[in-house]
């Protein structure tokens, strides 16, 4: 079998507060997941569990403090190369243009201005953004932002996609859309998705497998489903269908207790 | 009639220039000999003789630059001194302030001396300089740099310490290597930060300038000034103090200018426009 895109074992991520050394808190321990080479894997869980440190980690943004990460079978170290990564709030480089922040990657590969244009151009056309190429970040739309940085991930044509809950701030019609497309690209190209979110409804829409983590400190994944539904799939019709709910039902059994748990303790130390 | 000259943005500059026009006029009619009786003063000479009278004033402005036309070598090295201390303080401050801030352990190791040269009241090196750098404009120009370096390297420190994680991590995810994350997302990050301390520097380097030459020299505005204040020649103090504030508003309109240029990726409020 052909080693997976994404390999965490034993993965545990300890923080140490800046200002008072002895104050550590466990964001994740004992984290085992796994993301096949064009598998769409969510994670979902309360809020505060380590689902960004998870992705950070894969991403190589963030060291673990114990255990092992391996990429497509190799060790990782230094930023993950293989990697795209979408972030939840705007990444975009507020000095440059649509076009222009689309090229970026490109650009830092030492790709020739000319054809960093054309493929730049390219992918905004794919994301509908086509005549936009020449607005700064600040006179579109929060969705055409999106649209935009997701431009900017797969322009690189990167093997692994990693999304921190990407549509998390925009309105549910323009979420729909952007749910869809990024179904349709994926589709089309079969990358390996890990996709963090803490709304079930769409992580069950659009992945393969739904990945449960339990309430933090020391969160680690508790349950894992994955889902048959038949693809294609739109991300509104699907939620209509008896296996979606069926589905939902029996994640949402697994979710319910973390979330009230993770709740408690937001309160706790509140 | 008033709803034509009413304040609004079409007519800014009228206003503008109009206060100017009333501040003189204030200025005149307080000053001028004779022209109301004296409230303040024994005679009404006095007040001419402390604050000046701005018909003599523009007088003495006259004379330097269209009748004895003597005034421009002085002027120019007035200049040429400021935006050397500019031009060498802000490249300074750019530098010193994106090493500091992307090495955190050289920026522990030195922050006590940075503080310490900050605290330091700078314009009393100015004769020391005069000692190393001669009563040139190398002087000059030193003080200047002492004083526009500190300002823009705070900016510049403060401006990539706020760079955005996300802006950075991304740029990162993309593959910029450490140079072209200096080149592509700090700098750009921290224009916006350059430029409020660039308004701030060029008075300040006229201040190094100008200080310097009033401290010992022998051309420059501030030679001519303290020439003047030799003298008790108030009105040929003033008309300096007239010309630099001119120059140094030129000056800053130019480094506004640019910032215009360079910025057009910021958004400015109220962009729409009522039909």
């Amino acid at each position: 079998m052909a080693a997976p895109a994404i390999d965490l074992q034993g993965v545990a991520c300890t923080f140490v507060s800046k200002d008072h050394h002895g104050q550590r808190y466990t964001a994740v321990q004992g984290v085992d997941l796994s993301v096949g080479a064009g598998e769409f894997v969510s994670v979902v869980g309360p809020t505060g569990c380590g689902k960004s440190t998870l992705l950070n980690v894969a991403a190589g943004l963030l060291a673990p403090s114990a255990g092992s990460v391996q990429i497509f079978g190799e060790p990782l170290t230094g930023t993950n190369r293989r990697a795209g990564y979408m972030f939840q709030a705007e990444s975009l480089m507020p000095w440059r243009t649509a076009l222009q922040n689309v090229m970026a990657g490109l650009q830092f590969q030492g790709v020739a201005q000319a054809e960093a244009r054309t493929r730049a151009q390219e992918w905004l056309a794919r994301v509908g953004l086509a005549d936009f190429g020449d607005r700064y970040p600040h006179q579109m739309s929060g969705g055409m932002r999106k649209r935009a940085s997701l431009a900017q991930t797969l322009v690189l044509d990167p093997d692994i996609i990693l999304m921190d809950e990407p549509f998390s701030a925009l309105d549910i019609q323009t979420r729909q859309l952007m749910e869809n497309e990024v179904l349709s690209l994926w589709q089309a190209q079969k990358k390996a998705v890990l996709f963090i979110t803490h709304d079930l409804d769409e992580a069950i829409a659009m992945s393969d497998r739904v990945v449960v983590m339990s309430a933090g400190p020391a969160s680690h994944p508790m349950g894992e489903f994955a889902i048959d539904l038949p693809r294609p799939r739109d991300v509104a019709e699907v939620k209509t269908q008896p296996r979606f709910l069926e589905l939902h039902a029996a994640i949402w059994g697994e979710l319910r207790e973390e979330v009230l748990k993770g709740y408690a303790q937001q309160l706790k130390k509140a | 009639m008033w709803n034509l000259i009413k304040p609004r943005p079409a007519t800014l500059r009228l206003w503008q220039l109009g206060l100017l026009v009333l501040l003189f006029l204030f200025w005149h009619v307080m000053t001028r000999p004779g022209l109301i009786p004296p409230f303040m003063f024994d005679n009404d000479k006095q007040a001419a003789f402390s604050f000046g009278e701005p018909i003599k004033i523009f007088g003495v402005i006259r004379d330097w630059f269209f009748i004895n036309a003597d005034i421009y070598q002085h002027l120019w090295v007035t200049l040429a001194e400021t935006v050397m201390a500019f031009a060498i303080g802000a490249a300074g401050g750019l530098a010193g302030g994106l090493w500091l801030a992307l090495s955190p352990m050289a920026s522990a190791i030195l922050d006590p001396y940075i503080k310490a040269m900050n605290a330091m009241p700078r314009i009393i090196l100015a004769p020391i300089f005069a000692v190393w750098f001669g009563l040139g404009m190398g002087s000059k120009v030193a003080l200047g740099v002492t004083l526009v370096f500190f300002i823009v390297f705070f900016n510049v420190y403060q401006g990539v310490k706020e760079v955005s994680p996300v802006v950075l991590s991304s740029a990162r995810m993309l593959g910029a290597s450490a140079r072209q994350l200096l080149r592509h997302v700090y700098l750009p990050s921290v224009t916006s930060w350059v430029f409020s301390s660039l308004h701030t520097s060029v008075g300040l380097a006229f201040v190094g300038a100008v200080v310097g030459e009033y401290l010992g020299s022998s051309q420059g505005v501030g030679y001519l000034i303290l020439q003047a204040e030799g003298s008790f020649d108030i009105n040929t103090v003033m008309a300096g103090i007239l010309v630099l504030t001119a120059f140094a508003l030129v000056l800053d309109e130019m480094v506004g200018a640019i910032e215009k240029r360079l910025m057009v990726w910021q958004p400015k409020v109220g962009e729409t426009e009522k039909l």
